[in-house]
C-alpha cells in the first residue's frame, strides 16, 4: 500500500493550512481592532450604562448583599492583585503597626477629616460575613469589620455637589500607577459598604489591605481598593488618572462592577 | 414556527404532482434564529475568555481552591517541560496542545482554552466582559420575547407539544432517527417526536438555565434577588451550571448542524432563510407497504 502523499497533494495541503491560518488571524486581529475602536468602546459603554441603569432598577437602594454562617467563612482569604505594597512611606508605617497612620477625608466635605486607625475602631462598628467575587470568577467567603462608610460621611459634612467617593490608596500594581477607585453615592450610603481594619476576627493582613481596605458587597472585588489612604469627595473623577474612575476601568474595566 | 400553509400543488405534464411547499418558519423564528447563531458564538467565545481568567470551576457558595471540580492548567513536568493538565474531579488528562497549553510549536502559550477559540485571541478578560455582556443584552431580551411569542402565539401548543400518538412511536421513529432515515410527504409537514424533545430541552431548559445562572454570578443582582443563589446552590455552582449549560448547546449545535446536512441542507437552509419548506417527496412505495394502505383505508 502506497501512503505517499503525491507532492501536488502537500502543496495543496500546505496552501490549504495557510490560508485556514491565514483567514483566522486575519479574523481575530480586525476583532482586536474592532475592539478597540472608539466605536465599539462606546458600545460598551452604552451597553454598561444600560446594564448599570436595571440592575439599579432592580436592586433597591437598600437590597443587602448576602451574609453567610461563620460556618462558611473560608479557611485562608485568598489576596489578589498588589499583597505588599513597595512604597517606602507605607513601608515605615506598615513596619510600626501603623501607629502613625491617618486616613484622610477631604475634597467636597464641610469638615476635612484626619482620622488614626484607633480613632476609627472607636467609632460604631459593623460586622458581616459576605462573598467577595472577583472579576477573574472566583469568590472566597470572609468576616469583616469596619467603620460604616456612610457615618464617616456623614461626619465630614458631604457637600451637595459631590458625586462621587474616590479612595486613593497606598499600591502602584506592578510598579505602575497608584491604585484607585470610585463609588457613586448611592453605593457609598449602602449599609454594608464599610471601610474594613479586620477580617475574620483579626487586624487586617497587609495582604488583604492592611490597614484599611473599602467594602462595597454590591459590587466585584476590584471595586473594594484596599491600602486607603485618602477618602476624597468629587463632582467627577474625569481629571484623575486616566480619567475613567478606577485603576482597572483606566484599563478597560467597567465602572459599573455590579456584573 | 408556523407549518402548515400549502403554497401551490399543480400537476405536472406527466401527472405526478408537483413538490409541495410549506411555509415552516415564520419571519421572526428566522430572524431569531439567525441573531441567536451569531449571539452564541460571541457569548461562547468570549465566555471562553472570561474563563481563561480563572481556569477552575466549584460547587457551591464559593470556591474551594484546593478542591476544584474541574481545572484546566499548565504544569510543568519533572523533565521541565510544560504540560496542559484537564482535571476532572480526581482524573487527570493530558491535554497539551489544546488545553492548558496551546498555540504554534515554537510558541506555545500557558492558557486553559486556546487562542481559536476565545474571544478576543489574546488574554484579555475586560474585552471579554464587554463582548459578553453586550450579546447577552441582544440574547436574553431577544429569548424572552421568543418565548413569549410560542407560548402566547400558541405555537408552542401546535408544533412542539408532544401528542399522546406520538409517544407511542417513540421506539420507531427513534430507529428511523438513528438510520438516518428521515420524514417525508405528509409527516415531514410537523416536527417529530425527537425534533419536538430536543427544541423543548433547548428553548425552555437550556436557554432559561443559561440566562438565570448567568445572571446570578452578578453580585449586584444576588443584593436584588437572593432567591437565585438558592435556586442554583451558591454562586460558584451557578457559574459551573452556566458552563455545564453552554458545552450543553455545543452540543446541540453540532448535532443540529449534522443532521441539518444529512436531511437535506438546501431545503433546510432555504426554510430558515425564506421560510419556505419543500416537503421531501415519498420514496417509491415498495408492495408490501402499499398493500398495507390499501388494507388501512
Amino acid at each position: 500500500m502506497n501512503r505517499t502523499p503525491r507532492p501536488t497533494d502537500l502543496r495543496r495541503r500546505r496552501f490549504l493550512t495557510r490560508a485556514a491560518l491565514a483567514g483566522g488571524t486575519l479574523l481575530l486581529a480586525g476583532c482586536d481592532r474592532l475592539t478597540r475602536s472608539d466605536a465599539m468602546r462606546q458600545v460598551f459603554d452604552t451597553g454598561s450604562a444600560l446594564t448599570q441603569g436595571v440592575q439599579r432598577l432592580l436592586a433597591s437602594r437598600q437590597a443587602l448583599a448576602r451574609e453567610y454562617s461563620p460556618a462558611d467563612i473560608a479557611p485562608t482569604f485568598r489576596a489578589n492583585g498588589t499583597t505588599n505594597p513597595d512604597d517606602a512611606t507605607y513601608r515605615r508605617l506598615a513596619a510600626d503597626g501603623f501607629r502613625d497612620w491617618r486616613l484622610t477625608i477631604d475634597g467636597l466635605v464641610e469638615t476635612p477629616l484626619s482620622l488614626s486607625l484607633a480613632e476609627l475602631k472607636a467609632m460604631p462598628s459593623r460586622t458581616q460575613i459576605t462573598r467577595h467575587d472577583c472579576v477573574e470568577g472566583w469568590s472566597c467567603i470572609g468576616q469583616w469589620t469596619g467603620v460604616v462608610l456612610g457615618d464617616l460621611l456623614a461626619r465630614a459634612g458631604v457637600r451637595d455637589e459631590a458625586r462621587f467617593v474616590v479612595f486613593h490608596c497606598a499600591d502602584r500594581y506592578r510598579g505602575g500607577d497608584p491604585y484607585y477607585e470610585s463609588l457613586d453615592m448611592l453605593e457609598a450610603y449602602h449599609p454594608q459598604t464599610l471601610l474594613a481594619y479586620d477580617l475574620n476576627g483579626a487586624d487586617l493582613p497587609i495582604a488583604n489591605g492592611a490597614p484599611l481596605r473599602l467594602r462595597a458587597e454590591r459590587q466585584l472585588g476590584y471595586k473594594m481598593a484596599k491600602y486607603v489612604m485618602r477618602v476624597e469627595l468629587v463632582e467627577s473623577f474625569a481629571s484623575l488618572g486616566r480619567g475613567r474612575g478606577g485603576y482597572w476601568e483606566d484599563r478597560g474595566y467597567q465602572w459599573w462592577a455590579g456584573i | 414556527m408556523r407549518f402548515p400553509t400549502v403554497f401551490t400543488r399543480p400537476a405536472t405534464r406527466d401527472g405526478d404532482p408537483a413538490p409541495t411547499v410549506i411555509r415552516r418558519h415564520t419571519r421572526f423564528t428566522r430572524l431569531w434564529h439567525w441573531v441567536n447563531v451569531i449571539c452564541l458564538i460571541v457569548l461562547l467565545m468570549s465566555g471562553l475568555q472570561i474563563f481563561n481568567a480563572h481556569p477552575a470551576l466549584y460547587w457551591g457558595k464559593d470556591s474551594s481552591f484546593d478542591a476544584p471540580a474541574l481545572s484546566i492548567r499548565a504544569i510543568r513536568n519533572e523533565e521541565g517541560e510544560w504540560r496542559g493538565i484537564t482535571q476532572l474531579g480526581g482524573y487527570r488528562f493530558d491535554t497539551t496542545g489544546v488545553l492548558g497549553i496551546s498555540g504554534p510549536v515554537d510558541a506555545r502559550e500557558r492558557r486553559a482554552f486556546p487562542a481559536w477559540a476565545t474571544l478576543p485571541g489574546p488574554r484579555w478578560l475586560s474585552a471579554g466582559r464587554q463582548w459578553h455582556f453586550l450579546a447577552g443584552w441582544l440574547f436574553a431580551p431577544l429569548l424572552i420575547a421568543y418565548l413569549l411569542y410560542l407560548v402566547i402565539g400558541g405555537h408552542l401548543r401546535r408544533h412542539l407539544l408532544p401528542r399522546r400518538d406520538e409517544w407511542r412511536r417513540l421506539g420507531q421513529t427513534l430507529g428511523e432517527h438513528l438510520r438516518l432515515r428521515f420524514p417525508t410527504g405528509e409527516e415531514a409537514r410537523h416536527y417529530n417526536l425527537l425534533q419536538k424533545l430536543a427544541y423543548l430541552l433547548v428553548l425552555f431548559v437550556i436557554l432559561p438555565l443559561v440566562v438565570l445562572t448567568g445572571l446570578t454570578m452578578s453580585p449586584t443582582l444576588d443584593a436584588a434577588w437572593p432567591w437565585l443563589l438558592d435556586v442554583f446552590g451558591g454562586r460558584q455552582s451557578a457559574r459551573t451550571l452556566h458552563f455545564l449549560c453552554a458545552l450543553a448547546l455545543v452540543g446541540f449545535f453540532l448535532i443540529h448542524v449534522a443532521l441539518v446536512l444529512v436531511s437535506g441542507v438546501v431545503n433546510n437552509l432555504r426554510s430558515m432563510i425564506t421560510g419556505r419548506y419543500v416537503l421531501p417527496p415519498d420514496s417509491i412505495p415498495d408492495p408490501s407497504e402499499e398493500a398495507r394502505d390499501e388494507q388501512d383505508t
